[in-house]
């Protein structure tokens, strides 16, 4: 679940871990008076949307006054802001974050997250942070790993950081200690990611947040029933929020070919070959192994639904859980009921590969069964080629 | 011979007495597998399928001295119970639970450090010889007794696999579901050491995707070792978009640094046979065993 800066934020206070005061604005005027209740004599209006790299798009104002902070708000509530992470479509701004702007002196870079082979959580931290960092990230040998004990950082990893950041001790162990807060709001929270972007060194000696961003792991919000009342999925796409309810696993992407899969493996195979055969995958979509027909029946019907998609592409593979029988009373009980002509593409293999093949054809959905997957692919590229949107 | 599991492993189910467990149990025994009991918590001194069920996992192991666990506990309390195994000093456990908090499996690792036990899985379908033992939730057939050792995060890429070695009379020796989450148990570089140093697997099949570095660890065993037995390899997520987690909790990475077209570069450069299809990994191993 993904957490906007102004709740990261909160969250991380909590914790301890400073940010610059700052308060949330629906409208011009509440952008205005918070801008005066803060006080001082620069404000930042940040448009609150899930995605980053927002400066770049018009999403971060630096305002001098509270009737530009009303016109910086005025500017982006309601608007659509496109960067680089959004799509391009863009997000429409609900609500934007004015915060008290602060003098800052440096600015670092911060990220907690789990190190997959360590089987630990890291928190790493970079010379210099900032909009623009995302790429130079994709080194992470230009971050520094920056160690913890059961009592927060140790003080061999708190020299390691006052030499790779060329600061006195003083201020690295002060980076530390926030880091330690904020990395305790990982491990309570259940977090999957923590990026502290910039993190900043005030003129004052202070060291705050300037742009949190959160990402709490959806597998342990049953032990976060509190975090539920800061979900925002207006954001998310409405066929994702739909699939997630019957516990599919589904992503959009941009194509015409839908495609319906048994497996998360098999649904990334299922894509690259469609790519390699010059289609283009409208969707990723993984029935569980746990599914039940009416779950396959719903995924189908978010394919049929979608006028996008020109041919839909169903790859089953049953094992010792879930059986390609399932598969095909879900496709069948979808075209019974819409009467859809939409054209299907099946391959089936394994547990209940003749028997659904059978229900298929009884049922009279509009099915081509195949007897490879290379055929299956080559075919719903090719229908999909001659059906013109 | 085979890895980690034979017809003498004894084997235990915690959480017995669910719904999914008892079906597997019953596809077990009817496999062959030496499936000698269970733990369900409040239900010791019972039996289920005509086996002890005990309350612990600790009073299992010390009545009846199993080898191997297989979890089969909702994800709330998975963490627990692989915890409770180790402690019990079961040697093999093996997690199928999804949808594992990725810190209760930090928990778990930390375990496992220095413990006397090995973890496969979570989200694995498990580990099977075929004919001798199976632990977890895949199908028998195609399964048939054979030379190919399979490990592979996916489950439905690893049944195409054993079905196409199944066909083509290769037979498996042992496949191992590697599971797909991003912290996990053993991975592919312990999977290649155990299957090189097993006389029955002639070639080794890896089935890997986007995400983590299982891979690129196995690759540079497989560079340093440069052994005689083939191993064939394929990734899936070439063209997933990057940043989305994709079914698989293990395909995002938020850093994005390890993508498959590195994987398959480094298994090319490693000397494995990477093929660009999963329905090709049967056809390239017979060729490659041919060529011996």
């Amino acid at each position: 679940m993904n957490l906007h800066e102004y709740q990261a934020k909160a969250l991380l206070r909590e914790y301890g871990a400073a940010s610059p005061d700052g308060a949330l604005a629906a409208t011009a005027e509440e952008a205005a008076a918070t801008a005066q209740r803060l006080g001082g004599l620069a404000w930042v209006v940040k448009a609150q949307i899930h995605a980053g790299a927002r400066a770049q798009a018009g999403g971060v104002r630096m305002v001098s006054s509270p009737d530009k902070a009303a016109a910086a708000a005025r500017d982006m509530l309601g608007k659509r802001i496109v960067t680089a992470q959004t799509g391009p479509e863009g997000i429409v701004v609900k609500t934007v974050y004015v915060e008290k702007a602060v003098e800052v002196e440096r600015e670092l870079y911060a990220a907690i997250l789990v190190h997959r082979a360590k089987a630990g959580v890291v928190v790493l931290v970079g010379r210099e942070g900032g909009t623009g960092v995302e790429r130079t990230l994709a080194r992470r040998e230009t971050l520094f790993d920056l160690p913890f004990g059961l009592e927060g950082a140790d003080p061999a990893g708190i020299a390691g950081l006052t030499k790779f950041l060329s600061v006195e001790q003083i201020q690295a162990e002060k980076i530390a200690n926030m880091l330690s807060q904020a990395r305790r709001a990982f491990i309570e929270l259940d977090a999957r990611l923590i990026e502290i972007n910039p993190l900043a060194v005030t003129a004052g000696g202070d060291i705050v947040a300037l742009d949190a961003k959160m990402i709490i792991d959806d597998n342990a919000m049953w032990r976060h029933p509190e975090l539920e009342t800061l979900r925002d999925e207006d954001e998310a796409d409405p066929q994702e929020r739909a699939a997630d309810q019957f516990e599919i696993n589904y992503a959009r992407m941009d194509g015409d070919i839908g495609i319906l899969t048994m497996g998360a493996g098999l649904g990334l195979a299922t894509m690259d070959m469609v790519v390699n055969e010059g289609g283009r995958p409208a969707d990723f979509m993984d029935v569980r192994p746990m599914a039940s027909r009416e779950q396959v029946a719903e995924g189908i019907r978010l394919l049929l639904e979608d006028s996008r998609v020109k041919v839909i592409l169903v790859m089953a593979v049953g094992g010792g859980l879930l059986h390609c029988d399932t598969i095909a009373e879900g496709l069948s009980s979808v075209f019974r009921k819409t009467g859809s002509a939409k054209p299907v593409v099946y391959y089936a293999a394994g547990t209940g590969k003749e028997i659904s093949e059978l229900t298929l054809k009884n049922q009279g959905v509009p099915v081509a069964v195949t007897e490879s997957m290379e055929e299956a692919v080559a075919e719903a590229v090719r229908i999909a080629g001659s059906r013109a949107a | 011979m085979s890895i980690l599991v034979d017809r003498n492993t004894r084997v235990i189910i915690q959480g017995i007495t669910g719904k999914i467990a008892t079906r597997m149990a019953e596809r077990a025994i009817a496999g062959g597998t030496n499936l000698v009991g269970g733990v369900r918590p409040g239900r010791g001194g019972s039996r289920h399928l005509n086996m002890p069920v005990f309350d612990t996992v600790a009073e299992a192991a010390e009545a009846i001295t199993p080898d191997a666990t297989a979890v089969f506990v909702p994800p709330q309390h998975a963490a627990d119970a692989m915890i409770e195994a180790i402690e019990a000093e079961i040697p093999l456990i093996v997690c199928v639970t999804e949808r594992i908090p990725v810190l209760d499996m930090v928990r778990v690792k930390a375990a496992l450090a220095g413990s006397k036990s090995r973890l496969i899985g979570p989200n694995s379908y498990g580990v099977i010889t075929p004919g001798e033992c199976r632990i977890g939730v895949m199908p028998d057939r195609p399964h048939s007794p054979g030379k190919i050792g399979i490990a592979s995060r996916s489950a439905t890429l690893a049944y195409a696999a054993v079905d196409q070695t199944t066909r083509l009379e290769l037979g498996q020796s042992t496949s191992i579901g590697i599971g797909g989450d991003p912290v996990h148990g053993i991975g592919f570089r312990e999977c290649l050491e155990l299957f090189l140093a097993d006389e029955r697997t002639a070639g080794i099949v890896l089935i890997g995707e986007l995400g983590g570095s299982d891979e690129e660890e196995a690759a540079a065993l497989l560079a340093a070792e440069k052994p005689k037995k083939p191993v064939v390899a394929y990734i899936a997520g070439v063209h997933a978009p990057a940043g989305r987690r994709l079914g698989h909790a293990g395909t995002i990475d938020f850093f994005g640094d390890r993508s498959a077209a590195g994987k398959i570069e480094a298994f090319r450069q490693a000397g494995a046979i990477v093929v660009d299809s999963p329905t090709l990994i049967g056809h390239a191993m017979r060729q490659a065993l041919w060529r011996l």
